[in-house]
């Protein structure tokens, strides 16, 4: 319903107070423009820290050996552990939560690296020994052919995954890597896939200079028997990571005859607690950068609210001539609202309008990898939610001026 | 067309009650020419604002065209207001941002007609009233006399049944007094009624009847008054025309 007349009357007491309506604005348009501001960096703080659980499950862990230190049942202390594929049943059996188990070895040990050859090219690269379960923790693309499966364990096949580094270095640009032959420790493996990392940062660096090989011809080709370094292990929806944690290590503690309460005997680590703080953390900045916007918002439209009054004051004589000629209360309060609603509705506008083109400016001058601050912006919902805030704010603000201007009765207006 | 019953009116100050219109008993036929006369704070402008429903009486009984007014909503009075009733001020009371053409056309913008509807109407009134060449000028561009007839035409446009105004030529001198009043008599001969409240005898001898009022009671109820410019007829009637005393207790 666009009523011509009435917006011809908003924007003739608009033009009339020039400078009012200027400042008015401000105090709207720099609320929202706060607000935007705030939003977008609590998303990009949020995007910025996040991002290293890029790739991964939540709800997965990490356990391998370390020194005992403590003796038990007639063992000495400086003991490690030594995983093998022969606890895998027991586990599982003693495990009710558990969903992947994936055992991992590293050539060369945690972190270790190994010059890997094809002819005359050669560079330093991690080479893990893994099984298919281990995708479900690792969430990693594929750029072309495919990943290690139940066959490859089966078949103890010389095959290997590698990472966009290992291309490049390995092999000519453009150069098809399927099927071609690298040598690793002197044992050749042929290329079956290239993985892509969802990771960034040295996250993702590592990713892409790592070879998976079939974990079952790792300890074949590398003789270390049924050996491996480390679990990787998700949970089941719904099962508490950190519970699952301690049931498995007190499993292996059992099976490894080591002390139950040897603290150090195991390392561990899991991204759950740390992803429920993190996600606390967000909580609680989202709820701040609210509350601080919306305050700042709220300033702004009292300061609309305020100045509508004393324009209504103004108006007093105006209003009572209407209403002696026939406008209903009615229309004096749709005037009014419909005044401030123009006024914040349009100066928010423009705060939306800034506030997303500087976050657009930032995201640019940012790029992808910037750390902690990842694609500051805001969504959609957020957006439409800030301009629905904006536009309640609206009516507030025309509210109680309103009233005042339909309570104008017009003989007090119009006596000389 | 107007019928007053024992109306009283007090404005209440704090805990002191200030009786202004202390029962007023008053008839006004359709298409009457009345001026309502009296010492300054005798209750005309405040009978007038109740006849304008502007303003709530206490007691008593008000009909308009046979309507009662009493208890009505801001909405209904809204709605009378603007159906039955055209006012003219003596501070004219124009809408200083808008010109001569907008203040006229305003009270049919509440009525819902459109722009161009009511643009012509307002145009027509104003050249009704001589002011065609000033339509676009701002009130504060023409002189007292012309914002009064300004005034007329605002009210004139929603074909009211009944005018009211309140001292229309206080701020005007002599001369513009006349033109005004000669402007009130040529819409009461289309039939209209005309409810003026003046203290100039010569404005209300322009009027067909002159109401007395004195501490909020009608003292005379004035028949004979009237102008003799009615040719052959009024010049004998004068004298015959029956001068009501209304029953004032002393
Ligand atoms: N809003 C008000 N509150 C209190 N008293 C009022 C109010 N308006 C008018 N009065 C009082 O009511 C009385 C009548 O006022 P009113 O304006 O009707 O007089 P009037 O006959 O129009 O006088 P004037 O010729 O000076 O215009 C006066 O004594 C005035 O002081
Ligand atoms: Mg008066």
């Amino acid at each position: 319903m666009f009523d011509y007349d009435k917006w011809q009357e908003i924007l003739a007491t608009v033009r009339r107070n020039k400078l009012r309506t200027l400042l008015t604005m401000f105090g709207v348009f720099w609320g929202l423009f706060l607000l935007l501001l705030l939003l977008g960096s609590g998303q990009g703080l949020e995007n910025g820290v996040g991002s290293s659980f890029d790739g991964w499950a939540t709800n997965s862990g990490f356990i391998w050996p370390r020194r005992t230190t403590k003796p038990y049942r007639g063992l000495q202390p400086g003991r490690r552990a030594r995983f093998t594929e022969d606890d895998i049943p027991a586990l599982r059996a003693a495990l009710p939560g558990l969903d992947a188990l994936a055992p991992r070895a590293q050539l060369g040990g945690f972190r270790g690296s190994n010059n890997v050859f094809r002819g005359d090219r050669t560079g330093g690269f991690s080479v893990y020994g893994d099984v298919p379960a281990y995708q479900r923790i690792s969430l990693t693309d594929m750029l072309v052919g495919r990943h290690i499966n139940p066959l490859d364990i089966e078949g103890k096949r010389k095959v290997a995954v590698i990472g966009t580094d290992v291309l490049s270095v390995l092999f000519d640009e453009g150069e098809e890597p399927i099927g071609e032959y690298i040598r690793i420790n002197g044992v050749f493996f042929q290329v079956v896939g290239v993985h892509k990392s969802r990771r960034t940062g040295g996250d993702g660096d590592r990713d892409a200079q790592s070879i998976y090989i079939p974990l079952s011809a790792y300890q074949q080709a590398f003789g270390e028997g049924k050996r491996f370094h480390w679990y990787a292990y998700s949970a089941k929806p719904g099962v508490s990571v950190n519970e699952l944690e301690g049931q498995m290590m007190a499993a292996i503690r059992e099976r490894h005859r080591i002390h139950p309460e040897d603290r150090n005997a195991l390392g561990h680590n899991n991204l759950e607690e740390e992803f429920q703080q993190l996600t606390g953390l967000f909580g609680g900045i989202r709820a701040f950068v609210w509350f601080v916007g919306i305050g700042t918002l709220l300033a702004g439209v009292i300061g609309v609210s305020n100045i509508m009054l004393i324009v209504v004051k103004e108006r007093t004589r105006e209003i009572g001539i209407r209403k002696a000629i026939g406008a209903t209360p009615w229309s004096i309060v749709a005037l009014i609202m419909q005044e401030a609603l123009l006024l914040t509705g349009f100066a928010g506008y423009l705060g939306l309008l800034c506030g997303v083109a500087v976050l657009e400016a930032v995201n640019r001058a940012l790029g992808t990898d910037a750390g902690v601050f990842l694609y500051p912006a805001v969504s959609l919902t957020t957006a439409g939610l800030a301009f629905a805030v904006l536009v309640l704010c609206g009516c507030l603000a025309g509210l109680i001026p309103a009233r005042r201007a339909a309570s104008i009765r017009p003989i007090e207006a119009i006596q000389v | 067309m107007i019928n007053l019953q024992q109306v009283t009116k007090a404005y209440r100050m704090g805990k002191q009650s200030l009786p202004v219109l202390k029962g007023i008993d008053l008839q006004i036929g359709t298409g009457e020419l009345v001026s309502i006369m009296g010492p300054s704070g005798s209750g005309k402008s405040t009978l007038l604002n109740v006849l304008g429903i502007l303003d709530r009486y206490d007691e008593g009984t008000y009909h308009l065209a046979d309507t009662l007014m009493k208890n009505l909503s801001e909405r209904q009075a809204a709605y009378y207001r603007n159906q039955f009733l055209g006012f003219v001020f003596q501070s004219f009371n124009l809408l200083e941002f808008k010109n001569a053409v907008e203040n006229v056309a305003l009270p049919l913008y509440y009525q819902k007609v459109s722009r161009r509807k009511r643009n012509m109407k307002a145009m027509e009134l104003l050249e009704k009233v001589g002011l065609g060449d000033r339509a676009f000028h701002l009130p504060n561009e023409l002189s007292g006399g012309q914002k009064q007839r300004v005034a007329i035409a605002r009210a004139l446009i929603t074909d009211p049944k009944v005018i009211l105004a309140d001292e229309p030529t206080g701020a005007l001198d002599s001369q513009t007094s006349e033109q005004v009043m000669e402007l009130f008599r040529e819409v009461n001969k289309t039939g209209m009624t005309v409810v003026i409240v003046t203290h100039e005898h010569e404005v209300s001898e322009k009027t067909d009847r002159t109401i007395h009022l004195r501490d909020g009671l009608i003292l005379k109820d004035d028949h004979s008054a009237g102008p003799s410019d009615e040719g052959a007829a009024s010049v004998s009637a004068p004298s015959q025309s029956s001068s009501v005393t209304a029953e004032v207790p002393v």
